[in-house]
């Protein structure tokens, strides 16, 4: 699938959304979910649903790591960030999320060393150049990111340094899907599966999905026609009564994932017992921790942390669009009170969240279609 | 974000699981110790993430992610601009 030549792209798109047309069975409503945003990304810009039936609706997932920090984890943040000689570092999606008293940004205003950094190892240079401080890697994402903390922290113990640490909030895709397939809110008939996190776990860990929640799973590519070939996909396996894990990103997903990045994963990291994610509740071994044999690099340890729980505040409906029982623009105050200038709850913030690709992209199209049924 | 980029190697360091790449124009160093059970030559093309290569990807795929992430604006150059100030060693 190569988006390089846009109208024969065209041609395919259609051919691809003639074939969704005849699967579906007729007065039969389908639901996809997909957690990538990547994916929703593509599904808003592209406008994707337009060459879906009506009766087939996308639904986007927990798939963005920002978004599913709850808020007293960023107070826990902010508390190791106002201590003295500590350098916090962080990827710039943090900056804006709200905690129970401000965001980064606003600790940053007030006094605090908070850093932007690219990459961890960004990190470990600004630790090398500053012995006298204390500098704390705010490690954020899913499987894809987790090798990279967990690659730094060994180069950290190779180097022998003692002012380096790393906050961990690294949560594991697999358990917010189940926890999304034991939620009583919807029902959902296959998934999307994502695209650059299945570069590292493989396709495997997703077997559950078909084996005991019977659903179809196809892990897809980015561009519309990877999108579009996924969904005839899984409406193939509906269609002739299969229910399987299926690769349609072969070109760059392995069925086994990244061995050494797993085994990284596994020597530095465990998972937690449980842990608490925004809008999903806690969830058992959802989340990973820093292993006692690396004690000295987990700034749980090292640090006293508030681990106060914060609710979201009341108009945050961040945890319905988050299990996607919510489009963004059903959320109360989509748009209104909280827009990417002003967020209320994270999924306007991230640039991976639900609403903030919405309010980007998807408004635009949604307005177009609006107005050519109204005309 | 979920998406790596990709980058060709310009040159196998000696140093540290470290490679030279080239980004869309921007030339850094970055980490290829995860994909050490696989041959990582100068001219080849990787997804990378966060300073880290997560994978080898073969030309053509190179070219057709490198289409769509232009496509998505902001979120590219952003993520280009960090890779500039990046200064991994």
């Amino acid at each position: 699938m190569r988006f390089v030549d846009e109208f024969r792209d065209a041609e395919m798109a259609q051919a691809l959304s003639a074939e969704i047309l005849n699967l579906c069975e007729p007065g039969r409503r389908y639901k996809f979910m997909e957690v990538c945003g990547g994916h929703t990304h593509t599904i808003y810009k592209h406008g994707l649903e337009d060459y879906l039936p009506e009766t087939v609706t996308l639904v986007h997932g927990p798939g963005c790591p920002v978004c599913v920090i709850p808020m007293g984890r960023v107070d826990d943040a902010i508390a190791i960030a106002t201590k003295p000689d500590v350098i916090m570092t962080t990827f710039g999606d943090m900056m804006r999320v709200p905690g129970g008293r401000g965001s980064f940004f606003d600790a940053k205003a007030a006094g605090a060393d908070i850093r932007m950094v690219y990459s961890p190892l960004d990190s470990l240079k600004i630790a090398q150049q500053n012995p006298d401080k204390h500098v704390v890697f705010m490690a954020i994402g899913f499987e894809t990111t987790a090798p990279s903390s967990a690659m730094t922290v060994l180069r950290a113990k190779a180097l022998d340094l003692e002012n380096f640490s790393i906050f961990c909030n690294h949560v594991t895709i697999i358990p917010a899907i189940k926890a999304i397939l034991d939620s009583p809110d919807l029902r959902l008939d296959g998934f999307i599966g994502p695209g650059h996190v299945s570069t590292v776990i493989g396709c495997r860990p997703y077997e559950f999905i078909s084996r005991q929640y019977t659903k179809p799973l196809v892990t897809a590519g980015f561009e519309p026609l990877d999108i579009l070939q996924s969904i005839k996909m899984i409406l193939d396996q509906i269609v002739e009564g299969r229910c399987e894990v299926e690769n349609q990103y072969t070109r760059v997903v392995p069925w086994d994932g990244n061995p050494k990045a797993l085994e990284v994963i596994s020597e530095v990291m465990e998972l937690r017992p449980y842990f608490e994610w925004r809008g999903l509740g806690f969830i058992s071994h959802s989340a990973l921790r820093v292993r006692d044999s690396y004690a000295s690099f987990d700034a749980e340890r090292i640090f006293q942390l508030p681990g106060v729980r914060v609710a979201d505040p009341k108009a945050c409906q961040c945890g319905e669009v988050l299990k996607g029982v919510l489009k963004p623009w059903e959320c109360k105050v989509f748009g209104t009170a909280c827009t990417p200038e002003t967020p209320i709850g994270t999924c306007m913030v991230s640039s991976e969240g639900a609403c903030a690709a919405y309010y980007n992209f998807g408004r635009f199209t949604r307005d177009r279609v609006k107005e050519a049924s109204r005309a | 974000m979920c998406l790596g980029i990709p980058g060709r190697i310009l040159e196998v360091l000696d140093e540290a699981d470290l490679a030279k790449v080239d980004v869309s124009g921007v030339r850094r160093k970055v980490n290829i110790g995860l994909l050490e059970h696989e041959r990582v030559l100068p001219g080849d093309w990787v997804l990378i993430h966060v300073g880290f290569a997560l994978s080898k990807i073969d030309e053509d795929e190179a070219a057709a992610t490198l289409v769509m992430l232009r496509g998505m604006g902001q979120a590219y150059t952003d993520e280009l601009d960090a890779l500039r100030e990046s200064m991994i060693e």
